[in-house]
């Protein structure tokens, strides 16, 4: 049935799964080969995806961007549901779409499994005979397909709902078995779309925790579509951002939470972030707002701080080692206990308040202040590399 | 002085007169015939005139031609509706007006169109019977072919329509599941769009099973070869009307039956 060049898809059996993978499976592939190595490009219209790839196996990556960001065209042509304009997809060393060398493996023999954003469990199937469905189509009997489907509803702790239609399922459930379905053939790749973004939000905190435990039990690849900045912390080994079809910043949580480089993630993580030119303890930021920082550096440079590190004064403070500034109130939200201020001025930047002081300081829309921001609270690095 | 302000509110906005009127003749013209054939029927001698072997004949002949023209209808009509619905292709919009000309031809036209194909000194069907020794018009398969022509528009319409609504990404999912696109045809589209494809089996049995011009015209008129319920209806009344009466009661039961199973899909307004 598969032909020579064609990537082999195992089907877990009842037992655990085979950790032999391709990378060790094949004696031609380097062990420190990522799993899979893909660059990319598809064209639609104006919109240009160019996004290089490259996870390894047993890593988690999340593919991290807003809305339009080209996440979802990325995972599609991974799953060979939309073409490459150019670039490659290599999965353990087979070429599944390579334009330049007219290489393309259909979607059917794609060792790629998909969790879709809606789940897209068939209607017509209990819950069972959708886990079954991969297996049988990889040539495995009707009976050994619905022990591997019963072993990984079990694995979800879903073996008591094995019989029940999608529509009978909660979200949380569907959402199970939709991940149940996609590891049954034991895919070289797994895709998730999106895996928590049509679960409400108690049931997303337990199933996040439980996606994570699977996840971390797949020895494949694992590449995860989210908009949603804490999945990709909670799930993911690294983060890729993109934004408008490229990359603009790539890394493990903890580098990309404390150096964030495009205000998209700034906002993700919830910081401040302005770029400007070093000089010493000094960037230049904003309409020539001198900010001193703690850092010491030279040329092109962020710097990033918290808004709980944003004071704010009725009068300019006097005689303590602050970065201080006017500022205009822009609007005053709700931010879990505290309330979030936005402000105009020289730099626009987001300060975190008590309600007490936004009572004593009468923060209203077009109210004046004063910023002020310890050189101690800031964090400054270079912005080129 | 005061108007009760409840009756008030509950009373519906007027109907028009110049539509109620029109609305309730057009009801009593559709129904009066049906309730004439009730009325007149010999309910006394039904089960003896039920038994009789030409009405057995005549029935077992139009059940068994109108389930032979929807399979036909099936295994040729579903693949079409799928090109149809989902294969973008040059001309499509005329492919899918040719489908529905034989709803709007007269069935007689159909008649003398498929003799013209399949008649001895046909298009077809000369090479056919040189070839395979085969003789369509005025046989038994003949009856199918002309039930099937008139039919098929209804299966093909109802199929196409339901492969557009359905989601096409339950296909993809399928795929990433190792299936094929014939596997995917299989197990996801064909039970996805099941009910409307039920829908559009029955339909078209119904239309094949009341066949009447292109039937006579195609594949005339002998007892126990070609000759149908509609064609004895026809038939018998030139000689017996209260046999007439008869076969018509049970073609109505027939379709009475269909429209029941179907009301849900059919019949309620959405």
């Amino acid at each position: 049935m598969s032909a020579a060049g064609e990537p082999r898809r195992r089907v877990a059996g009842d037992t655990p799964l085979p950790h032999a993978h391709p990378v060790v499976d094949r004696g031609a592939i380097r062990l420190d080969a990522p799993l899979l190595d893909a660059h990319l490009v598809v064209d639609r219209g104006a919109f240009r995806l160019d996004v290089p790839l490259r996870v390894a196996a047993g890593e988690v990556v999340a593919l991290l961007g807003p809305n339009g960001a080209g996440k979802t065209t990325a995972l599609r042509a991974l799953a060979g549901l939309h073409p490459l304009t150019a670039g490659h997809v290599t999965l353990a060393g087979v070429d599944l779409d390579r334009p330049a060398r007219r290489a393309w493996v259909p979607t059917e023999r794609r060792p790629v499994g998909v969790v879709f954003q809606d789940y897209l469990l068939f209607p017509h199937l209990t819950a069972l005979e959708n886990v079954a469905f991969g297996p049988r189509r990889h040539g495995v009997d009707r009976r050994t397909a619905r022990e591997t489907a019963r072993s990984w509803l079990t694995r979800v702790g879903l073996a008591e709902h094995a019989h029940r239609r999608p529509r009978q399922l909660s979200g949380g459930q569907a959402q199970r078995v939709a991940l149940a379905r996609a590891l049954a053939v034991a895919p070289s790749l797994l895709l998730l779309d999106e895996p928590l973004a049509a679960l409400d939000a108690r049931t997303r905190l337990d199933t996040r925790a439980e996606l994570h435990r699977h996840l971390g039990a797949h020895p494949g690849a694992a590449l995860l579509v989210t908009h949603d900045p804490l999945d990709a912390l909670v799930l993911a080994d690294r983060l890729v951002i993109v934004e408008a079809g490229r990359v603009v910043q790539e890394g493990d949580a903890a580098t990309v939470t404390a150096r964030p480089r495009t205000e998209y993630v700034a906002r993700l993580v919830g910081l401040n972030l302005h770029r400007g030119r070093a000089d010493g303890h000094t960037v230049r930021v904003g309409d020539g707002l001198a900010l001193t920082v703690a850092d010491r550096l030279d040329g092109d440079a962020f710097v990033a701080f918290r808004p709980s590190a944003v004071a704010l004064h009725p009068t300019r403070p006097e005689g303590s080692p602050r970065n201080t500034w006017p500022a205009t109130v822009a609007g005053v939200q709700r931010h879990g206990d505290n309330l979030r201020v936005q402000l105009d001025g020289p730099i626009t930047v987001a300060a975190d308040v008590t309600p007490a002081a936004v009572a004593q300081l009468h923060l209203t829309p077009g109210q004046r202040v004063w910023a002020a921001v310890k050189a101690a609270e800031t964090h400054a690095y270079p912005a080129a590399g | 002085m005061v108007s009760r302000p409840v009756a008030a509110r509950r009373r519906r906005p007027g109907v028009p007169v110049a539509l109620l009127l029109p609305a309730l003749l057009g009801l009593v013209f559709l129904v009066l015939p049906l309730a004439g054939l009730l009325a007149r029927a010999p309910w006394g001698s039904l089960p003896r005139r039920l038994a009789e072997p030409e009405v057995l004949t005549a029935l077992r002949l139009s059940l068994q031609s109108a389930t032979l023209a929807t399979l036909l209808c099936l295994l040729l009509g579903v693949p079409l509706a799928w090109l149809l619905a989902r294969v973008a292709f040059p001309g499509r919009r005329l492919v899918r007006a040719l489908v529905t000309v034989p709803l709007v031809l007269p069935p007689v036209v159909g008649g003398v169109a498929l003799l013209l194909v399949f008649g001895r000194r046909g298009l077809l069907g000369g090479w056919l019977d040189e070839t395979f020794g085969i003789t369509l018009p005025f046989s038994t398969a003949g009856v199918v072919l002309a039930e099937a022509f008139v039919a098929m528009p209804f299966l093909v319409i109802a199929v196409e329509g339901a492969l557009r609504g359905a989601d096409q990404r339950y296909e993809e999912a399928a795929a990433t599941l190792g299936a094929g696109p014939w596997t995917t045809f299989t197990h996801v589209t064909l039970p996805l769009v099941a009910p409307g494809l039920a829908a559009g089996a029955v339909l078209c049995w119904a239309r094949a099973l009341g066949e009447f011009g292109a039937t006579i015209t195609f594949a005339g008129n002998y007892p126990g070869r070609t000759q149908t319920m509609p064609l004895a209806v026809y038939l018998a009344l030139e000689t017996d009307l209260q046999a007439a009466v008869v076969l018509s009661l049970m073609l109505l039961a027939v379709s009475v039956t269909i429209l029941a199973a179907l009301r849900d899909r059919w019949i309620t307004s959405p």
